[in-house]
């Protein structure tokens, strides 16, 4: 049944699709896992604050991101970010923004919301005596968290954290609907140059098992490593 | 700089000349649906039989059973799409392959994205089943060997009517994972809700209005799912148990 099977367009499009597409995928995958976690924590703290004004609108954004399709936000974003940039800016009209920022701002927002239900989680699960200690020593709201709770709640769910950026890692392949270059984006291009899918196909899906199943080996033996024992 | 709104948009002719954009968006919802509902089938009886035989004490059928779950759970959905759509006709005997081929549209989408959907969430759902199954004390199942039950009489009667209405409520978010994923299958060119969304903003250029509405029309499903699980939720649960809540799986999609 792989008879047929022209391995050299693979060899020939190997460089140009790592160099290419992979940097790609890998570098959207690392900034919007930064910048997620870091959002995510944030709204984390929000919905957990007594104030309505924060809990409310961080409770609205999450499950409204959650609620929708990743190919939809993809689509919304890639629309709504020109316009809002141009509004930014004060230009009359909307900015030009590439398909890789396009794509940055998009996953950035959009897995917030999903770190956000794990850095929730993992608040939640630091004792309130904590916090409570916390005050009592005369630290503020903020030292408390830095020093205290968020150090504890990231240990806690790290394992949970990587295996979203996993999840992320996989996702980012929908950027194909804005027709941007990563890594599936770039053996499109050559499976329909070539007019070789399957060999490009099977190629990009064992690629992409090869990278997940070790990233999420690797996080099964951090789990087991670094678990805190109680 | 100023935005063209015109809501009235959903309320004229659609291109395709079938009624208006609203009744075009509406009908992408019903495939949407149906794409969902055909998938979840598929999901729940393919990965009720794998998270079961998981827990089976043989060690080859776990073997087998672990393999196919990392297979599909590490290839991105998409991929997986182009594998049903391009490759697996290829693949198939000459007369097989060429029959999927030549499906009329829709079906010709429609087929392989209930496929490659339903043996995707199979996965999570299996994952969802071997959680459930063994969370249950071993207490239970060494009372059906002491009361001389079988191995598929024990599950039979004693851990499946107990795990099931243990795993009801995380299968609830992986129902409204499949309707959401399912948007997936615009890019084999199956004309679902955001298919059309998108469709609709490049024949009018309403861009904001076609998003929004499909927005919406997302919204109230899962509103609507979330409403029906719930009840059914309270109807199966297991009386005497803390009520494990629809929020405990915090990652996946």
């Amino acid at each position: 049944m792989f008879a047929g099977f022209d391995f050299d367009v693979i060899q020939r499009s190997v460089l140009y699709l790592f160099r290419e597409g992979m940097t790609f995928t890998l570098t959207l995958t690392a900034m919007a896992m930064t910048g997620g976690i870091v959002f995510g924590t944030l709204l984390a703290m929000m919905r957990l604050s007594s104030y309505a004004i924060l809990n409310v609108p961080a409770g609205a954004y999450v499950n409204l991101m959650r609620s929708l399709p990743l190919v939809l936000v993809i689509f919304w974003f890639y629309f709504l970010v020109p316009w809002i940039g141009g509004w930014i800016v004060g230009a009359g009209q909307p900015i030009q923004v590439g398909a890789f920022w396009s794509a940055v701002i998009t996953f950035t927002m959009f897995e917030a919301a999903y770190y956000c239900e794990i850095m929730r989680a993992g608040i939640q699960s630091i004792a309130r005596g904590q916090v409570w200690a916390g005050y009592a020593l005369g630290l503020t709201y903020w030292q408390t968290m830095g020093k205290i709770v968020l150090p504890q709640a990231f240990r806690n769910m790290l394992p949970v954290l990587l295996t979203q950026t996993i999840i992320l890692f996989q996702d980012t392949s929908l950027v194909y609907v804005i027709s941007a270059t990563d890594f599936l984006g770039a053996a499109v291009k050559v499976a329909n140059r070539d007019y070789r899918l399957v060999e490009m196909y099977t190629f990009v899906a064992v690629v992409y098992f090869i990278l997940s199943f070790t990233a999420s080996y690797f996080v099964r033996w951090l789990q087991a490593r670094f678990a805190v024992i109680r | 700089m100023n935005y063209n709104w015109n809501w009235g948009i959903l309320f004229q002719t659609a291109s395709d000349g079938s009624g208006t954009y609203l009744t075009y968006l509406v009908v992408g919802l019903g495939w949407t649906l149906a794409t969902a509902l055909a998938a979840w089938v598929l999901a729940l009886s393919v990965g009720a039989v794998v998270g079961t035989l998981r827990t089976t004490p043989t060690p080859w059928m776990g073997r087998f059973c672990y393999a196919y779950v990392e297979i599909f759970r590490n290839v991105p959905l998409i991929v997986q799409m182009f594998l049903w759509f391009f490759v697996l006709p290829e693949l198939l005997p000459e007369a097989l392959g060429s029959a999927m081929k030549q499906m009329p549209p829709p079906w010709g989408s429609y087929v392989p994205a209930v496929l490659c959907l339903g043996i995707y969430t199979s996965v999570r759902v299996a994952e969802q089943v071997r959680a459930g199954i063994q969370s249950l004390p071993r207490g239970q199942r060494m009372a059906g060997t002491a009361l001389g039950l079988t191995l598929p009489q024990t599950y039979r009667h004693v851990i499946l009517p107990m795990a099931v209405r243990i795993v009801l409520p995380p299968l609830t978010s992986e129902f409204l994972n499949v309707i959401k994923n399912s948007s997936v299958a615009l890019t084999i060119g199956l004309m679902e809700l955001t298919g059309r969304a998108r469709s609709m903003q490049e024949f009018t250029f309403q861009v904001f209005e076609a998003f929004a509405a499909a927005t919406v029309i997302y919204l109230l499903t899962n509103l609507v799912v979330v409403l029906g699980m719930r009840y059914l939720e309270r109807r199966v649960r297991v009386p005497g148990l803390i009520s494990a809540s629809g929020d405990a799986q915090m990652a996946g999609h």
